[in-house]
């Protein structure tokens, strides 16, 4: 299909103010979608309240407007430009929960404007849990057990085919207020009975525990045509329970066999098909048993990501660019591969190399909040690395970073000290009150945690302990053991080498 | 390497010797089923994704009952697999086979080698640079012009009643209730899962030798012959093109790769030489019919050309995106299709497995 004649003039909505959470991969996404949209003629209004971007910058669109992402503001640059068409996928969540309540509200109905790349229906599918749930369901996927209990009685039968540990939280609580995860019977009574008395409809939901699951995610393209290509899939080094921002990532997938991930695959196209996110970027997130292989389906942004970026850059696939081609109405087929120039972008990148984003903290800034991982992403910014194996890719990724560390250890500023008893800092290996504190910072997600894998090696804890103890995957620990084996290696080679230099 | 160049590494499976073509697949997973592909006979394969092992190796994902490659190259081989079904590390299954590995060179540096050079025959070895060299490429013949079929194929007619792994079947694509029809498929180095796909959607499936003749194949009264995929150069398996060449016509006929390239001779096509050609999960093919692109799993060195072919006879149907060779033909009058690539995956996207629904559908009517 050629790309669309009937459309002129089509909108863009930025991101809006950097925040943790939605920083400037939706300026290069936006910025790229722009691009893309100019070079086949169309006029293109944007709208950023962030002075610091690209995407404002004079040449980037026909007309920026400068203005708040509120939909009174929205709505006055709809009456003044009448756009034929909102591209709401290229900025950011608040670039699509803004144009869902221009949507909502009648706005774009109004001035005769067309929501392209996704269409309210499959925004409100993707977003919303409920919706989401019944849209998975109906292709025979799974999703984390679970079901709403309004008593004891009912309680002990959900917990039957939900499974320990257990997640109980409590309905229209404010803050999760009441909500518990339980591992046993005894506690599993205890946090049903709470939770039930905190709901003021006493309503709870019971729901299976992903927590130390394995974590992928896929970024997903389709076209009008229903042409669907994966562009990279990456796997999450910690495992499920930190937000992906607060993750380190690795691409592409390294432990899953072939039939483990094409069952993935599948899923995800199903996905985006079900969902009906019409043309362009999605990714989907899935949760992996690391004791069974089983699988179930976390979440789907309808949208560019931040993961899209990542995925853009490792890949050297224009997700943003491309999505935006897709919008307007051509195939993949009819665009060109920005790499090769002149295959098509109807493939699927497949690299000779790992790439791995390492997420960059800042808590130092904001006195009192506590440095420890969870659902709710922290990092301020995050550097990206390329390599041929994962270790030379994380090596570069922690030297990135600007934390002032030469990379994983081995550039006299670890924590602890074990082979110098005159240094200031050293601890004995075998001291047991040390080992019962490294076993409590690998327990907890921190922005340390991958030095304290570090100390846990040094005083003899084994893959599997470690395993056990963060469940970050064996895999990735073996990877780490063998920096370690490799420096230990240059430590007893340093007198040779050192004395050869001299000679 | 055939032109004198040497990449110097690690030996890693079995201590020893290896000689074959050397060639490059960019499959990111799926190292086991590579390796145990009857169509890999005699090559030395080259991993593009730098490491491999990840995820050790399972009693599930072969494709045949062995390693078939002749050896293995990656970048790095990983010490300490990591997935739930995995029973051994490759290293150590590669020994419990005998198969010769090399790790630790510039992988990239090979690849790119064989892209501007074309596929060439190498030889792995244990040695030193002190050794004397030559004479190490004797008695590894050149690809073209070899009959590889022959030493992988069944000696025996046989049955095949295993289904599909419970990986493929997840999608609740297939047809839920099994045709009633019977299946012949010539052997020239068939892969499981083709079998296992026949098997989830027909009765029964009898499996032939490459060198049976007509009257043998339809002596079982199918009511489709398979053609499958397989090892080599298409052209000197004469005995296959004649097989074939009898067979059109009489029953319903679908070809996957290598049965693709015999069906495409039966028809009066020729084939040739790929410079280096297609090895890889990732391949995108058009439909010509309905523009339709699927991502397909490829393992093909050799190529159908139907110039010489009257289009009344035979039309191409699908072609490859990449380079817009031939990637599927279709004969209407004789009722017969083959593609070129792996719509069994295994490994690979399951994009074109509606190929076997469609084979059914041909016998059903």
């Amino acid at each position: 299909m050629p790309r669309r004649t009937d459309i002129h003039k089509i909108l863009i909505i930025g991101s809006g103010p950097i925040v943790i959470g939605q920083a400037c991969e939706f300026d290069y996404s936006g910025t790229q979608g722009c691009k893309a949209l100019r070079e086949e003629g169309y006029e293109v209004i944007l709208v950023n309240s962030n002075p610091a971007t690209i995407m404002t910058d004079p040449s980037t669109g026909d007309r920026t407007y400068i203005e708040p992402i509120i939909p009174e503001a929205l709505e006055k640059i709809i009456e003044i430009e009448r756009p034929d068409c909102l591209l709401p996928t290229l900025g950011g969540q608040t670039a699509l929960n803004a144009s869902v309540e221009l949507a909502e509200s009648g706005v774009l109905e109004r001035y005769g404007v067309e929501l392209i790349g996704a269409k309210l229906k499959a925004i409100k599918k993707a977003e919303d849990r409920d919706l989401f749930k019944e849209a998975i369901n109906h292709i025979g996927l799974d999703l984390p057990r679970s079901g709403f209990v309004h008593n004891m009685e009912e309680a002990w039968k959900a917990i039957e085919h939900v499974g320990f540990p257990a997640i109980i939280r409590p309905s229209f609580t404010l803050g999760g207020a009441g909500a518990g995860t339980a591992y046993n019977r005894e506690e599993y009574e205890q946090v049903v009975k709470w939770g039930l008395e905190m709901s003021p409809v006493h309503t709870i939901l019971v729901e299976e525990s992903v927590l130390g699951w394995k974590e992928f995610e896929l970024e997903v393209m389709r076209d009008l045509a229903n042409n669907v290509v994966i562009i990279c899939s990456i796997e999450n080094f910690d495992p499920m329970g930190v937000h992906t921002g607060d993750s380190i990532t690795v691409a592409p997938a390294q432990t899953l066999t072939d039939k483990e991930y094409q069952a993935m695959r599948d899923a995800a196209i199903a996905i985006i098909r079900e969902i009906g996110v019409e043309t362009g970027g999605s990714n989907i997130q899935f949760a992996v048993n690391p004791e069974d292989g089983r699988m179930v389906v976390v979440e789907m942004n309808p949208r560019v990501s931040r993961s899209s970026a990542l995925a853009s850059k490792a890949t050297g696939f224009p997700i943003a660019k491309i999505a935006a081609k897709l919008a307007v109405g051509y195939t993949l087929d009819e665009i060109p591969n920005d790499i090769t120039k002149e295959t098509p972008a109807s493939f699927e990148p497949t690299i000779d190399y790992c790439v791995v984003k390492i997420p960059r903290w800042a808590f130092e800034k904001f006195p009192g909040s506590k440095p420890v991982l969870g659902t709710q992403m922290k990092s301020v910014g995050e550097a990206m690395s390329i390599g041929r194996t994962f270790k030379e890719a994380l090596q570069k990724g922690l030297r990135s970073l600007e934390t002032d560390r030469g990379g994983w250890g081995a550039d006299g500023k670890d924590r602890y000290v074990f082979d110098d008893p005159a240094h200031p800092r050293y601890r004995d290996p075998g001291d047991p009150e040390l080992k019962a504190e490294i076993v409590e910072k690998l327990k907890i997600p921190t922005p340390d945690r991958i030095f304290y894998i570090r100390y846990a090696f040094q005083i003899g804890m084994t893959v599997e302990e470690i395993y056990d103890c963060s469940r970050i995957d064996p895999w990735f620990l073996a990877n780490l053991l063998e920096i370690l084996a490799m420096e230990e290696r240059l430590a007893e080679a340093g007198p040779a080498i050192q004395s050869w230099i001299e000679e | 390497m055939e032109d004198g160049s040497i990449y110097q590494g690690r030996a890693f499976g079995a201590a020893g010797r290896a000689g074959g073509e050397v060639v490059f697949n960019t499959s990111m997973t799926g190292y086991q089923e590579i390796l145990t592909d009857p169509s890999y006979h005699g090559q030395i394969v080259t991993m593009t994704y730098p490491l491999i092992g990840n995820y050790g190796v399972n009693q599930e994902d072969l494709e045949s009952k062995k390693i078939q490659a002749a050896g293995f190259i990656v970048k790095e081989p990983s010490i300490v697999p990591s997935n739930w079904r995995s029973g051994s590390s490759l290293e150590d299954w590669m020994r419990s086979q005998n198969v010769v590995g090399l790790c630790g060179i510039d992988t990239r540096a090979l690849v790119r080698k064989l892209r501007n050079a074309g596929v060439m025959r190498g030889v792995i070895r244990l040695g030193d640079e002190s050794e004397p060299r030559g004479g190490e490429l004797d008695g590894i013949p050149p690809m073209a012009g070899l009959d590889l079929v022959r030493y992988v194929t069944t000696q025996e007619p046989y049955t095949w009643s295993e289904k599909l792994h419970p990986y493929h079947r997840a999608q609740g694509t297939l047809a839920p209730q099994k045709a009633p029809v019977r299946v012949a498929a010539l052997d020239f180095g068939i892969k499981h899962n083709i079998l296992r796909h026949l098997a989830e959607r027909v009765r029964e499936v009898h499996v032939f030798p490459a060198f049976a003749k007509a009257k043998d194949v339809l002596g079982c009264n199918p009511d489709g012959i398979f053609l499958s995929n397989g090892p080599g150069d298409p052209e000197p398996v004469t005995y296959a093109v004649e097989t074939v060449r009898d067979l059109l016509g009489a029953k319903p006929l679908f070809g996957i790769c290598l049965g693709h390239q015999i069906l495409g001779l039966a028809l009066g096509g020729r084939t040739f030489k790929l410079k280096f050609g297609h090895r890889g999960s990732n391949q995108p093919v058009k439909n010509l019919d309905t523009g339709k692109i699927d991502i397909t799993s490829q393992n093909h060195g050799f190529c159908v050309d139907l110039a010489g072919v009257d289009s009344q006879k035979a039309r191409v149907t699908h072609i490859n995106l990449n380079d817009r060779t031939v990637e599927g033909l279709e004969s209407r009058e004789l009722r017969c299709f083959s593609v070129q690539y792996h719509p069994e995956a295994s490994p690979g996207p399951h994009d074109a497995s509606h190929h076997f629904d469609a084979f059914i559908e041909m016998m059903k009517t």
